[in-house]
């Protein structure tokens, strides 16, 4: 690991100005740094800065601080009770112990697992843009379907995120200058396309002070996660969704996908495209259709293309069986 | 270019009760401080990357991978390691049960185990659901597929497991009638 500077934030307005790479749980971050694939100069350590709580919204809604570890997030009786897709995703996350420090601001942060970024022997267009992508061609069996480029093919990791996206979650931050904004999950992420080192719309130095969920979704919320193993390992496949049954046929649907996508992937076209629909096989074959239609895959990966419809259309089944 | 970092940081730890003051590079992991600088060799290193639990220590009572963690972002902190669970003539439950159901083979894994099997129950006795609960919004019964999953963390490539499922539901059964 390269040597590095170390400060501790004090406060929310300091943290921005004290030009750093912000650390808080630290699992991905001091992973890639053994590696040298990360070698911040300096880490602001953000740990004691108060964003720990959880609390009411004037609309109805939460606000999640950044430091909630995922684990406390997906034990909130609140989170639970009402947004029950989002503790269903946090729990098939990782394992209890990288959940107890893992934060939610940091899980919306972290990198790809594409084994390209994570060995600096090999070319990566995301670690060192124009060295190329060792993955297209290469070995791929864990990367994008959707939303690909010629420069990058990288998944985002998150499972969290994929839940946040359906719910639609709204990013709260802090820029240097002292300012906030609120950024919607649907406008966070960036494709890869020419650049794919930049993932994010984040300023340098702006900081992820809460993320803010709306008033709850009624519906049969599920997160579907199709994986190597039945525990602790990333989603080939994994899907979110909040179904709305009304009179026997689907009054609302919200639906997000990882594994498939530089970021968790949401296309509205097929929500719109089920409502007023029966729950027929039929009718989420053709969702699929349209979430599918640009899907290319890389070889090692075709699987994910059947596997993402298999995986819909289970989901869309499950939560509207007996309605 | 020369990187003029200053490579040595003082701080303090609270490891098993025991304030240490320690002048040590600012990289070393909680794990390393107790390893290399405190002789607290209990926790092993397995992978060095938050993937075997080998590591797994209790910060403020919750288990943690501590290679994957800086020392020096622990000052103030409770950390528990494996000595601080029990010791030779004073063993933990836990650490009783892996005994008595042969928990291990080679043991290198176990004190991890051990620690993470400590906190999880400690989760389930605040209510946390799983992955393998039926309904989230209930909290859950401590059954073989809840500690199975539960435990996902820590490998052990002996492939104890059976034993090791054994050994927890055991020793949360006698931490039940002690409590």
């Amino acid at each position: 690991m390269r040597p590095f500077d170390y400060a501790r934030a004090g406060n929310v307005a300091e943290a921005g100005q004290m030009a750093g790479r912000f650390i808080a749980g630290g699992t991905n971050l001091l992973d890639l740094m053994k590696l040298e694939v990360e070698t911040p100069d300096k880490l602001v350590d953000i740990t004691r800065l108060p964003l720990r709580g959880i609390e009411e919204t004037d609309d109805g809604g939460l606000r999640i601080g950044a430091l909630v570890s995922n684990a406390d997030l997906a034990a909130d009786p609140r989170i639970r009770r009402d947004y029950e897709v989002l503790s269903r995703a946090l729990l098939a996350g990782a394992s209890g112990q990288l959940r107890n420090k893992a934060t939610t601001g940091g899980n919306l942060l972290q990198r790809t697992r594409c084994s390209y970024f994570y060995e600096p022997s090999q070319p990566c267009n995301k670690r060192e843009p124009g060295s190329g992508c060792g993955a297209i061609g290469g070995f791929n069996r864990i990367h994008a379907v959707l939303g690909t480029s010629d420069k990058c093919i990288a998944t985002h990791p998150s499972d969290m995120a994929v839940a946040m996206r359906a719910l639609d979650a709204v990013v709260e931050t802090q820029k240097v200058d002292g300012s906030t904004r609120a950024i919607a999950l649907g406008e966070f992420y960036r494709l890869p396309g020419d650049t794919p080192e930049i993932e994010n719309v984040l300023e340098q130095g702006e900081l992820i002070t809460a993320v803010r969920l709306p008033k709850p979704f009624a519906g049969q919320h599920r997160y579907r996660k199709v994986r190597d193993r039945a525990s602790y390992a990333f989603a080939l496949v994994s899907v979110a969704a909040v179904v709305r049954m009304d009179g026997g046929k689907i009054a609302e649907a919200r639906l997000a996908f990882g594994g498939l996508a530089h970021m968790p992937w949401r296309d509205e076209t097929v929500e719109k495209a089920l409502i007023g629909q029966e729950p027929a096989m039929a009718n989420f074959d053709k969702a699929a259709d349209i979430l599918l239609a640009e899907a290319k895959g890389q070889g090692e990966n075709d699987f994910k293309i059947p596997l993402a419809r298999r995986t819909l259309k289970a989901v869309l089944a499950d939560a509207t069986k007996g309605a | 270019m020369k990187r003029n970092r200053r490579a040595k940081r003082s701080m303090k730890l609270k490891i098993n009760g025991v304030e240490h003051e320690l002048d040590i590079d600012m990289r070393t992991s909680l794990l390393d401080a107790c390893r290399d600088h405190l002789g607290l060799t209990g926790s092993k290193k397995g992978c060095d990357h938050g993937q075997c639990g080998a590591c797994t220590m209790l910060v403020n009572g919750r288990r943690i991978n501590s290679c994957l963690t800086l020392a020096v972002m622990h000052e103030g902190d409770e950390i528990t390691t494996i000595e601080g669970i029990g010791e030779p003539g004073n063993l933990h439950p836990m650490q009783e049960a892996f005994l008595h159901h042969d928990g291990f083979q080679c043991g290198y894994c176990t004190p991890g185990q051990i620690v993470s099997a400590v906190g999880m129950l400690g989760e389930v006795a605040d209510g946390w659901p799983s992955h393998a609960s039926a309904d989230v919004k209930a909290g859950a019964a401590l059954s073989g597929d809840e500690i199975r999953e539960r435990m996902s963390g820590n490998l052990c490539r002996c492939s104890a497991y059976p034993n090791i499922v054994d050994a927890i539901e055991t020793a949360s059964a006698k931490m039940k009638e002690n409590a």
